[in-house]
């Protein structure tokens, strides 16, 4: 009896117990991180934490590497603290779901040949958010692997290693599925925005300019989108290679200049938008091999050296409602069949008339100029380039074309611009 | 000495101004650039234009008033000759009275209406290219009509044959010869040779300068290391002013000597 009794009272004592550990557990802890203590280091301060907790760090700067989570927790910097990889290394390590990273600064990753040192790397994690984070002199900026349905927002990477070999991606995404990448900024990288086997991509409103070769280099990912970014000064411009059902939106593709740049390169494309972009003084805007079935629509294409650079081994492609404004070349091809259809589109060159004053030219424009066929055989004549005698062969060969693809031409230019 | 060439060009101003054909030339140009500028759109595709009507029109029209200048006032020199003159003097009187008002109306007559479109402002830089480059042209060509003027001083017909025969060689024909060289000789490295060629002829090169101001995306596209490395650097813009320069120098120097020995 006696004993039932003593047996009863611990029950109900572990009971209680049990019942305080739970309510402990979902009222999540805060754990304070700041240079003068008592937590001065970041990795202890994750490891005090339990799963859900929120790890707050001052402002001050932090000498470690490798730091590791693999917890549910937020990471929040107050004030810019500096975490200082000191040329070290990998920084921070995210192995968990639902990690917050908020508000610091990242400085000095190790550079190697070998392994990919990262300021952020987020593996085989969901739910992530990495949020407001500047990268200074780093190796990798945020690299994303196997992982799904993670947020990289509002940061700021900057890195100046001009060489190519040397230099890592900004933000690297490798197997991964959901992930929205939206406003960063991305400067002086290797690619800016990288991205290998990736389902459902969306990337909005991000800038990427002065990478040392891509400003948004996209392989191998299927049915993503991308609205809004600016890609400006890449060393090579953007490239979408090996890839279907991708959105492109209202981008600008800006002074990409260069023997081998391009605003937008398109390489074994299929089924993709175009759509509302604007290029700006590139060396060729679009360029585009063995794509097909690619909707080019309400671009405006301004002040390039080359508009369309089309390979012959794309098919297919639809280009209509594009204003054409004052490039030197309006379309380069290496072929004399045309298998793209061009139609209703706005061409500045156009020099016809429009009788019946229905907005829409009476005769057909033929994009591919004698010079640019000549040019394609010949690349020393460029120097004949607005010469009158080149003038009045590009004239006859628009009367008379022999040289030029006779069926790549748009039946129906417009007279005005497209709004 | 400088106030005789004053006076002699300033003769000169009266007597085309009394002509009217130096500002009916001018308002050309004016009505010209001012209707590119209205209906063209505006902006570079107009001082594109207008920089094509310039390098098709200004050395025809330099050369021809050159020669006609020295054929219409024969008289007028061979009496300034009897004066007391230095015959160098007269000869750049005469040049600079005869080039200044040309120039003039040329830069007046498209500075106007880039002005009131307000072009000037939002491309400064192209359209002061495309009108410098406009003024040392006009001079250069005066500057070869007066050569031609003074080699067949006594056989007109001749004289403006040949003038004619340039301009056709010089403004389209050149560009053709270069083509030609460049197909049959395909197989060779040809980047230096082309840039050697074009910096021969001075409406080439007035046209690549332009060339280099509009359409520098195009040609940094180009994959010859050699043009990407002559265009992208300002060695280019350099050493066409240099050539052009000497283009000026050249047939005003040789006038200069046949006008100092000649005997009219």
């Amino acid at each position: 009896m006696k004993t039932f009794g003593t047996m009863k009272f611990f029950i109900h004592i572990s009971l209680l117990l049990f019942g305080l550990l739970v309510i402990a557990e979902s009222a999540a802890a805060q754990i304070t991180v700041r240079p003068e203590g008592p937590v001065t280091s970041i990795q202890v301060g994750i490891d005090q934490a339990a799963a859900g907790d929120t790890v707050v760090v001052h402002a001050g700067t932090y000498q470690e590497n490798n730091i590791e989570i693999t917890k549910p927790l937020v990471l929040m910097g107050i004030d810019r603290p500096l975490i200082d990889g000191d040329n070290e290394g990998t920084i921070l390590v995210i192995r968990a779901d639902s990690i917050t990273v908020q508000g610091f600064d990242f400085r000095n990753t190790g550079r190697s040949y070998i392994r990919d040192y990262t300021a952020i790397l987020i593996d085989q994690a969901s739910d992530f958010i990495v949020e407001d984070n500047h990268l200074y002199n780093v190796f990798f900026g945020i690299y994303l692997a196997e992982t799904n349905r993670g947020i990289v927002r509002n940061n700021r990477i900057e890195s100046y290693d001009r060489r190519e070999a040397s230099s890592g991606n900004g933000i690297h995404l490798w197997y991964v599925k959901n992930p929205e990448i939206i406003g960063n900024h991305v400067e002086g990288m290797r690619d800016g925005i990288y991205l290998e086997f990736v389902e459902d991509a969306r990337i909005n409103g991000n800038i990427s300019s002065k990478n040392n070769r891509y400003g948004l280099h996209y392989m191998f990912s299927n049915g993503g989108t991308y609205y809004d970014n600016t890609f400006r000064k890449n060393g090579a411009g953007v490239a979408v290679m090996y890839s279907e059902n991708v959105d492109m939106k209202n981008n600008l593709f800006e002074n990409n200049w260069g023997a081998s740049s391009y605003g937008l390169l398109l390489k074994d494309m299929r089924q993709s938008n175009i759509e509302g972009n604007r290029f700006y003084r590139n060396t060729v805007a679009i360029y585009s091999e063995s794509s097909t079935n690619i909707q080019i629509k309400n671009n405006h294409i301004e002040q390039n050296g080359w508009a369309i650079n089309i390979k012959s081994s794309s098919a297919r492609n639809y280009f209509t409602k594009n204003n054409f404004i004052e490039n030197s070349f309006d379309v380069r091809t290496d072929s004399p069949r045309n298998n793209n259809v061009f139609e209703g589109n706005y061409w500045s060159n156009y020099e016809g008339y429009d009788l019946d004053r229905d907005g829409i030219g009476d005769v057909p424009y033929r994009p591919v100029s004698l010079f640019s066929v000549i040019i394609e055989k010949q690349p020393e004549s460029l120097i004949l380039m607005r010469s009158m005698f080149i003038r009045l062969l590009d004239t006859a060969e628009r009367i008379m074309p022999v040289l030029t693809p006779k069926t790549l031409y748009d039946e129906q230019p417009k007279m005005h611009r497209i709004p | 000495m400088n106030s005789l060439l004053l006076h002699i060009a300033k003769n000169e101003w009266k007597s085309l101004l009394r002509g009217k054909w130096v500002v009916g030339y001018g308002l050309i140009f004016l009505l010209l650039t001012d209707s590119l500028l209205r209906f063209g759109g505006g902006g570079p595709e107009a001082l594109l234009s207008l920089s094509n009507v310039m390098l098709l029109f200004i050395p025809l029209v330099g050369m021809i008033y050159g020669i006609l200048y020295i054929y219409q006032s024969r008289e007028f020199i061979e009496l300034l000759l009897t004066q007391p003159i230095d015959r160098k003097v007269l000869f750049w009187g005469l040049f600079v009275g005869i080039s200044t008002p040309l120039m003039l109306a040329f830069v007046v007559g498209s500075l106007l209406p880039l002005a009131w479109h307000s072009i000037l402002m939002t491309a400064a830089a192209p359209s002061a290219m495309v009108l410098g480059l406009g003024a040392v042209l006009t001079m250069i060509f005066v500057s070869l009509g007066f050569l031609f003027g003074l080699a067949f001083y006594d056989d007109r017909i001749k004289g403006f044959g040949f003038t004619i025969v340039v301009w056709l060689f010089l403004a389209i024909l050149y560009d053709g010869l270069v083509l030609m060289l460049v197909f049959t000789f395909g197989q060779y490295p040809l980047e230096r040779f082309v840039i050697a060629v074009s910096m021969l002829n001075p409406i080439d090169l007035a046209r690549i300068m332009v060339m280099l101001e509009f359409d520098v995306s195009a040609l940094m596209g180009y994959t010859g290391a050699v043009f990407n490395r002559f265009f992208g650097s300002s060695l280019g813009i350099i050493t066409a002013s240099g050539m052009l320069t000497i283009w000026l120098a050249i047939p005003t120097w040789i006038g200069l000597r046949v006008f100092k020995k000649k005997d009219f």
